[in-house]
């Protein structure tokens, strides 16, 4: 039984428990004491020797230095997939135009590249799963709300055309028989052959885009905040990983428009990397993407970058500088890749990444005037 | 609002919205921290009858709190912080701010308006009037207030699933585990989780964590259930099936935590804080209770006694599937210029 004076503010407690009369008096005549003489543990005013607090008075506004939002647990598996299906993603739109403008060895070099790059990202994205037994519940819906379950029908759509053109591809190559069951498959493949190229080019696009929104749909401060300019680098590092690819498979006679496919996600990537650095910069977020593993990451990518670049502008017909050249720029998008998701996971780990930027936007919000949408009231 | 608007952002009825028909009104806790003696009882409480297994055991030295934080296997975690006067200070003075600025006008305000407590109930005891006549101290409104600061507290707050209006964890999940209760609360269905952890990413709050193996069981035969599943609080979905009070809200001592019906858990929290505001305590907010803030209001809903990074809450979250069609339309622009750069490098170019 307490003595506080606001016992007296407690409701009775129905049907159950009643006080006994003699205790309950007790305590209000201790109550009523306290009230006479005014001190309570509420108004006194100091004397006597205290303890020090255990924690020694700083100005923290964080929970000792607790993260506010958890990172996402996401492994190596995750930047090495968006790496890799960037390469099945431009892989698909390269082989395309090399059908288009008939370019048979850039044509075969890149349908294999797609399927193998598709392949090797479904086992990645398998890996990554806390219960990869459990793969196939992500088809039993489709959701728009998850970009990972809009992504997943994205990637199964364009690798069911990768299939179907890397089999036709596959069939052309080892000529089958001209009659029997062999002889109308292969026909049946030179049908769909066109049409499964064309839906491979329209599935190559989304492929490269919606990881980045996959990122940006999550609360880690980097990504979120970069959801305006993360798509564009994202695809321009496409444009580079799988153009630096077949830069490298490809004989330089029929490279020619993969060199100016690269260049352009060149431009793309330093123009938009720059955009989002200084968008971050204005929100004192850019310290994720210049520290530690992530920082060196992206300062090499973009070496390699404006190296690759330079490379692809002058290899010209030679072999070498074309392969070397290729080899920089899709380590240059994987390099990209990596910093990015590393540099948003550090960023959730520091609640100063999640505090500062919010707290900033709703004193700017009070400073204007609009006050509706705060989470905390006093009302 | 259109339905398809309100999906995304904005007040709006959970349940209905997820497709329940004749759903029972949505419920909620109130969390009042200012009558939280930190006892940890709903920790206990919640991992009793959930039978979550253990996940970890040491001191961490910040004050009493040795469970650090929501996660996979902790559902309720009471958070200790130790303030000294002039942070006392600055926490009544931020939320004298709060009043001055206006905020936020949702609603009507609660009923009881006198700048003096009630009186007691009948046969209770002394009249609390009686002693705040006796404080001379005053705040800048002139409100008496209780007493000098004191030189020291102690914050406690249980911290629990917000069980958000939007949901960034449900809308995120890929595979549908995450679902909206007819209750309005939001639950994972371990067999149907895939452990992709996209949730644990989508949550403004850090709650949902997926659970690793390194968990300890507490059952007898040292099973540990649904490792790599992403586990939270279900706002005891079992004991609500049957009427009953999640076990956190029913072992709370001081009834510093309470359940009910959202509406019901608001209106408390309003006159509560009110009635804090009146007595002098301008410390104390709210947080959660507004439909209009980022996550379209929390039906778990807490008064705070500073700001809300202090207890580890977040100052202004945002779901981030709010911004959802902005970023799908970014990436449909940036996707058009990819196969218009493949256009330009294989048809705009020499041969």
């Amino acid at each position: 039984m307490t003595t506080s004076p606001f016992d007296s503010y407690r409701p009775p407690e129905e049907g159950r428990r009643r006080r006994r009369p003699s205790v309950g008096s007790q305590a209000t005549d201790a109550a009523r004491d306290l009230a006479r003489t005014g001190r309570t543990w509420l108004n006194r005013d100091g004397g006597g020797r205290r303890e020090a607090p255990a924690v020694p008075d700083a100005e923290f506004t964080d929970y000792y230095g607790h993260p506010v939002i958890k990172p996402v647990p996401w492994k190596h598996e995750i930047p090495a997939y968006l790496f890799i299906g960037g390469v099945a993603a431009g892989s698909g739109l390269i082989a395309a135009g090399a059908a288009a403008t008939d370019r048979p060895v850039l044509l075969r070099n890149s349908r294999y590249t797609a399927m193998t790059a598709v392949a090797l990202s479904g086992a990645a994205l398998v890996a990554d799963l806390g219960r990869p037994e459990r793969f196939l519940n992500m088809l039993r819906t489709v959701k728009l709300t998850s970009p990972m379950s809009v992504g997943t029908w994205i990637l199964s759509g364009y690798a069911a055309f990768a299939g179907v053109t890397t089999a036709a591809e596959a069939a052309r190559a080892v000529r089958l028989p001209r009659r029997g069951a062999l002889a109308t498959v292969q026909r049946t493949l030179e049908i769909l052959d066109t049409p499964a190229t064309v839906g491979q080019a329209l599935f190559g696009p989304p492929l490269a885009a919606y990881t980045a929104v996959l990122l940006s749909d999550t609360v880690t401060p980097v990504w979120f905040e970069s959801r305006s300019h993360l798509p564009f680098v994202f695809v321009a590092s496409a444009a580079m990983a799988s153009g630096g690819v077949q830069m490298v498979l490809g004989p330089t006679s029929e490279t020619g428009p993969v060199r100016r496919f690269a260049l352009l996600g060149v431009g793309t990537d330093l123009l938009a990397m720059h955009r989002l650095e200084q968008h971050l910069d204005g929100l004192d977020l850019r310290e994720p993407l210049e520290t530690g593993a992530a920082g060196r990451k992206l300062r090499l990518a973009k070496l390699l970058t404006v190296a690759g670049g330079v490379g692809t502008l002058v290899a010209g017909r030679s072999r070498t500088v074309s392969v070397v050249s290729g080899v920089a720029l899709a380590a240059a998008s994987a390099l990209t890749r990596f910093g990015i998701v590393e540099a948003g996971i550090e960023s959730a780990k520091d609640p100063r990444y999640t505090v500062a930027p919010q707290k900033r936007r709703l004193e700017e919000r009070r400073r204007q005037g609009n006050v509706h949408d705060s989470i905390v009231t006093v009302r | 609002m259109g339905y398809l608007a309100r999906q995304l952002a904005g007040p709006t009825d959970p349940a209905p919205d997820a497709g329940w028909t004749e759903a029972p009104e949505r419920k909620g806790f109130f969390t009042d921290t200012s009558i939280c003696i930190g006892c940890k009882a709903c920790e206990v409480a919640c991992k009793e009858w959930n039978a979550l297994p253990l996940d970890g055991l040491s001191l961490s030295a910040n004050s009493y709190d040795n469970t650090g934080g929501l996660g996979a296997s902790t559902w309720r975690h009471v958070a200790f912080v130790e303030q000294s006067q002039d942070r006392i200070a600055q926490a009544r003075e931020s939320g004298r701010r709060l009043v001055e600025l206006g905020m936020p006008g949702v609603g009507a305000p609660p009923a009881r308006r006198e700048a003096m407590p009630p009186a007691p109930v009948d046969g209770h005891g002394p009249d609390l009037r009686d002693m705040l006549a006796a404080a001379n101290a005053t705040t800048v409104e002139g409100t008496p207030v209780v007493g000098p600061l004191p030189d020291f507290r102690w914050l406690m707050a249980s911290d629990v699933c917000k069980h958000c209006t939007h949901a960034g964890c449900l809308d995120v999940c890929p595979t549908g585990a995450l679902f909206r209760s007819e209750h309005g609360t939001v639950v994972v269905q371990a067999d149907v989780c895939n452990g992709c952890g996209y949730c644990v990413g989508a949550c403004p709050f850090g709650v949902i964590e997926r659970r690793s193996d390194s968990a300890v069981s507490v059952r007898g035969d040292g099973h540990v259930p649904d490792v790599g599943v992403a586990q939270k609080c279900t706002l005891c979905y079992d004991r609500l099936t049957d009427d009953q009070t999640p076990a956190c809200a029913q072992t709370c001592p001081t009834t510093s935590i309470r359940f009910g019906t959202r509406e019901e858990m608001v209106a408390i929290a309003r006159e509560r804080v009110a009635q804090l505001h009146q007595q002098g305590f301008t410390e104390a907010r709210l947080y959660g209770a507004n439909d209009d803030d980022g996550v379209g209001g929390t039906g778990s809903v807490f008064l705070l006694l500073d700001e809300p990074e202090v207890y580890g809450l977040p100052p202004d979250p945002v779901v981030p599937t709010a911004k959802l069609p902005e970023m799908f339309r970014t990436a449909g622009l940036a996707g058009v210029g990819l196969l218009g750069a493949a256009a330009v490098a294989f048809l705009g170019g020499r041969r």
